[in-house]
């Protein structure tokens, strides 16, 4: 009924490309800006931000940065966790070598570094693919952490090997340190997660986006109609890279505060960030928001519900939950193999029909 | 999607609430993943002396004790959010028995203004009161058990370590580096030759760190294990013939749950120990009759008398105590987390009182002052024996080197103070 295309005139071609062709999309898109901006900080509380927002905001970064190379290039990653940590280290090192420049400007130059990094070793997806490209990305994220806990200069040679982010302001509010408030460090991340969504959207729907997937879908028809994949595969991997490295520096600096980088950026990550991925739908931004949202708040939810409401001892609750989240990955794989960012492409569909199914 | 998730996160939280009242000493425990062996029994010891203290005390100075348990699994995203969870009831004190969450929680501790008490692990410089003001590491820290082990072997290589060989293996993370700016200092002093081999986590697989060990052959191996590494690297020294008297432990490496595995491999393996072990003191009575026998036992209630079952509970009695004499200073039983530092940072605890409690002999006794937050140090070396099954303490206390360790610590604290912008109390 409301849910149309019909009655919503576009005039021009810039009208007729936009991002939600549909007016209810562009309204529902501005309230969800509106009640993420305006409503959430003035409830926001130190638990909020930093159990359920803040990880929530900062995976789903890193999630549309893999989804980026998984899901519309098709080049499998599993060096995330490394990547991560490159932007967590890269971060760590501007911020104390540069104390007078902006947090901001270090997590974006941060995500650079790490697009650098991405791009090296990127370079083998020219040569292999699949499973193959998996295992190469598996030794980044090996070889990443291993350097990160070898090589002293990177932790500025704290006796611990652990990287603490200082206090660190941007336009005279902390986002980093202890005496960072729950608002501050709840908008910093939710100003990041825009700009790249919104990027990462836009790059998707343009040349570059079509590219990708022209390689993703088959790489050698792709060339054959002029694709590059050179520039393709590494572009790729730069805007994967360069999420990722952001996530990975906001991960370190404003959610955690210190970090140690087998115990943080591990392959438990890399793994972690796939599967918020897959179960939230390749090639989908709103894919990645629904995988972060599945696998960071379930788990909070039913520790709160199982060890808060219920009063399960917590070990049994640990357990619980994991079996818990574990099976309605595989229900919902099962049900949706596209996963969530599908049923929400179904929903849509029927709104459209509704209340007039036939 | 997720307006949903967080409409139903809102309703779990709204009930997940306790009640705010008594005193509050939330217990961030892992009883699940691979550090489980060790989180478990020193939870449950934790959890039991303060049941022993509701049950027969009526909790302290009249006030109940509350202990909420929050699951950390030994990972620091989980322990951020086990600290967001507890802190908002007036929580008075954490002991994360996590090297990695204790950095984490240092500096927001600092500022929400909650003490962190980190008995025998976290972060070593926080012996120093004066930079770290909300820390709390007494009796004993890494440096220290560093500095006793290398004491214990000069004593028994007649005072001279001079050409020998050491190996630490180290579990590779900030717990497992702590000691290793000691040892090299150390090496230094005593002449002796120093190689570190990092096991990564969880340390499952040692094969090739006892392969090294086995080619470069050390005279003694000294070990930063925790979890299931300790297991892991006793079986593996079992399996290579290292002569289990020359390997030593750190009282994180010392529990039954590591020896036991390997069988009678593991006879003779060594490991420090910073107070007494197993059933033997009168405290034990009333733990007996108010906790076991009454089934308020926490957990399984098969750990009682362990060694990490024994060090949960000397953590729960330092933290009891700090609380009674925050009592006394405040003049109030209902204290409150200012209040608490408070207490931590004018404890003393005498053999005396440590008879009283029906621990004697249990520990070492200590006081802390504003600037020292670190107790004396020392700790005892027990070996295990594997035909009954028990630890036997070889030595008394042994002083740590004191002349090595307050530059480190001086150096430490200062780049942290420097790096948070602290200027220095107590003066």
């Amino acid at each position: 009924m409301f849910y149309r295309e019909a009655g919503d005139f576009k005039t021009s071609y810039r009208e007729d490309s936009q991002t939600f062709p549909i007016k209810f999309d562009r309204w529902r898109f501005w309230a969800v800006l509106a009640l993420a901006y305006g409503v959430v900080p003035i409830f926001i509380n130190d638990y909020w931000a930093n159990a359920v927002f803040v990880p929530f905001l900062i995976y789903s970064i890193a999630a549309i940065g893999l989804n980026i190379l998984v899901g519309y290039a098709g080049q499998v990653s599993l060096g995330t966790g490394g990547f991560m940590a490159v932007g967590a280290y890269a971060c760590y090192k501007l911020m104390t070598a540069f104390p007078e420049v902006s947090i901001f400007v270090h997590v974006l130059l941060a995500g650079g570094v790490t697009a650098a990094v991405g791009v090296l070793f990127g370079l083998p997806s020219l040569r292999i693919k699949g499973f193959y490209l998996a295992v190469a990305t598996l030794a980044a994220q090996f070889f990443l952490v291993w350097l990160f806990n070898k090589v002293p200069w990177f932790y500025n040679y704290s006796a611990s090997g652990q990287i603490t982010a200082p206090s660190r302001q941007v336009i005279g509010f902390f986002v980093t340190g202890a005496q960072t408030t729950a608002v501050s460090k709840y908008l910093f991340c939710l100003v990041m997660l825009t700009i790249v969504a919104v990027l990462a959207r836009n790059l998707t729907r343009g040349t570059v986006g079509r590219k990708w997937m022209a390689i993703r879908d088959m790489d050698i028809a792709a060339e054959i109609i002029g694709v590059n994949p050179l520039t393709t595969k590494m572009t790729a991997f730069m805007v994967s890279s360069f999420f990722i490295g952001i996530a990975g520096a906001l991960f370190f600096a404003v959610y955690l505060g210190a970090a140690e980088v087998g115990e943080a950026f591990g392959i438990q990550k890399s793994f972690l960030i796939l599967f918020m991925v897959i179960i939230g739908g390749l090639g989908s931004i709103f894919g990645s928001f629904a995988g972060a949202a599945f696998l960071v708040l379930l788990p909070v939810l039913l520790k709160n519900v199982l060890v808060g409401s219920l009063g399960w001892p917590t070990d049994l609750a640990a357990h619980i939950e994991l079996m818990i989240v574990g099976g309605l990955i595989v229900v919902f794989l099962i049900a949706e193999p596209h996963g969530l960012a599908q049923l929400w492409r179904l929903t849509k569909e029927k709104l459209r029909l509704w209340p007039f199914p036939h | 999607m997720k307006m949903k998730f967080t409409a139903l996160v809102a309703a779990g939280m709204v009930a997940a609430a306790p009640a705010m009242a008594d005193l509050v000493i939330p217990n961030l425990s892992y009883r699940t993943g691979p550090y489980a062996a060790g989180g478990t029994p020193y939870a449950d010891g934790f959890n039991d002396y303060f049941t022993l203290l509701n049950e027969r005390d009526g909790g302290i100075g009249g006030e109940k004790v509350q202990v909420p348990e929050c699951e950390t699994a030994y990972n620091t995203e989980k322990g951020v959010e086990c600290y967001e969870a507890t802190k908002g009831n007036g929580a008075l004190v954490y002991n994360p028995l996590s090297t990695g969450i204790t950095y984490q929680l240092i500096p927001k501790v600092s500022a929400d203004h909650i003490s962190l008490y980190t008995p025998g692990y976290g972060r070593t410089s926080a012996a120093n009161g004066k930079v770290f003001e909300w820390v709390f590491n007494y009796p004993a820290n890494y440096w220290d058990g560093a500095s006793v082990a290398i004491t214990y072997l000069l004593e028994q290589n007649g005072g001279s370590l001079e050409g020998k060989k050491i190996a630490l293996v180290y579990h590779n993370s900030a717990y497992g580096k702590e000691p290793i700016r000691t040892l090299t200092d150390l090496a230094k002093k005593h002449g002796f030759e120093l190689t570190e081999i990092p096991v990564d986590h969880p340390g499952q697989e040692q094969k090739s760190q006892w392969l090294q060990i086995r080619r470069e052959k050390p005279d003694y191996v000294l070990m930063w294990g925790w979890g299931v590494m300790n297991q892991v690297a006793v079986q593996e020294a079992a399996n290579i013939k290292f002569p289990m008297e020359n390997f030593i432990g750190i009282w994180w490496s010392g529990s039954e749950n590591d020896v036991v595995p390997a069988g009678d491999g593991a006879n003779g393996y060594k490991s420090l120990a910073m107070h007494g072990t197993g059933m033997d003191y009168p405290v034990y009575t009333d733990m007996k009759k108010y906790v076991l026998d009454a089934g308020k036992a926490s957990g399984a209630g098969d750990q009682v008398g362990s060694v990490l079952y024994s060090r949960g509970m000397y953590a729960a009695m330092v933290i009891a105590e700090a609380a009674r004499k925050a009592q006394e200073i405040a003049g109030t039983p209902a204290i409150n987390a200012t209040q608490m530092r408070d207490g931590f940072e004018n404890l003393e605890i005498t053999e005396a009182r440590m008879v009283e409690l029906g621990l004697p002999n249990f520990g070492q006794p200590f006081a802390a002052t504003c600037a020292d937050h670190g107790g004396p140090g020392a700790a005892m070396v027990q070996q295990w024996d594997a035909t009954t099954k028990k630890w036997t303490l070889v030595t008394g206390f042994i002083a740590p080197d004191m002349e090595v360790l307050d530059p480190l610590v001086a150096e430490d604290s200062a780049a942290y103070a420097k790096e948070a912008g602290i200027t220095e109390r107590c003066n």
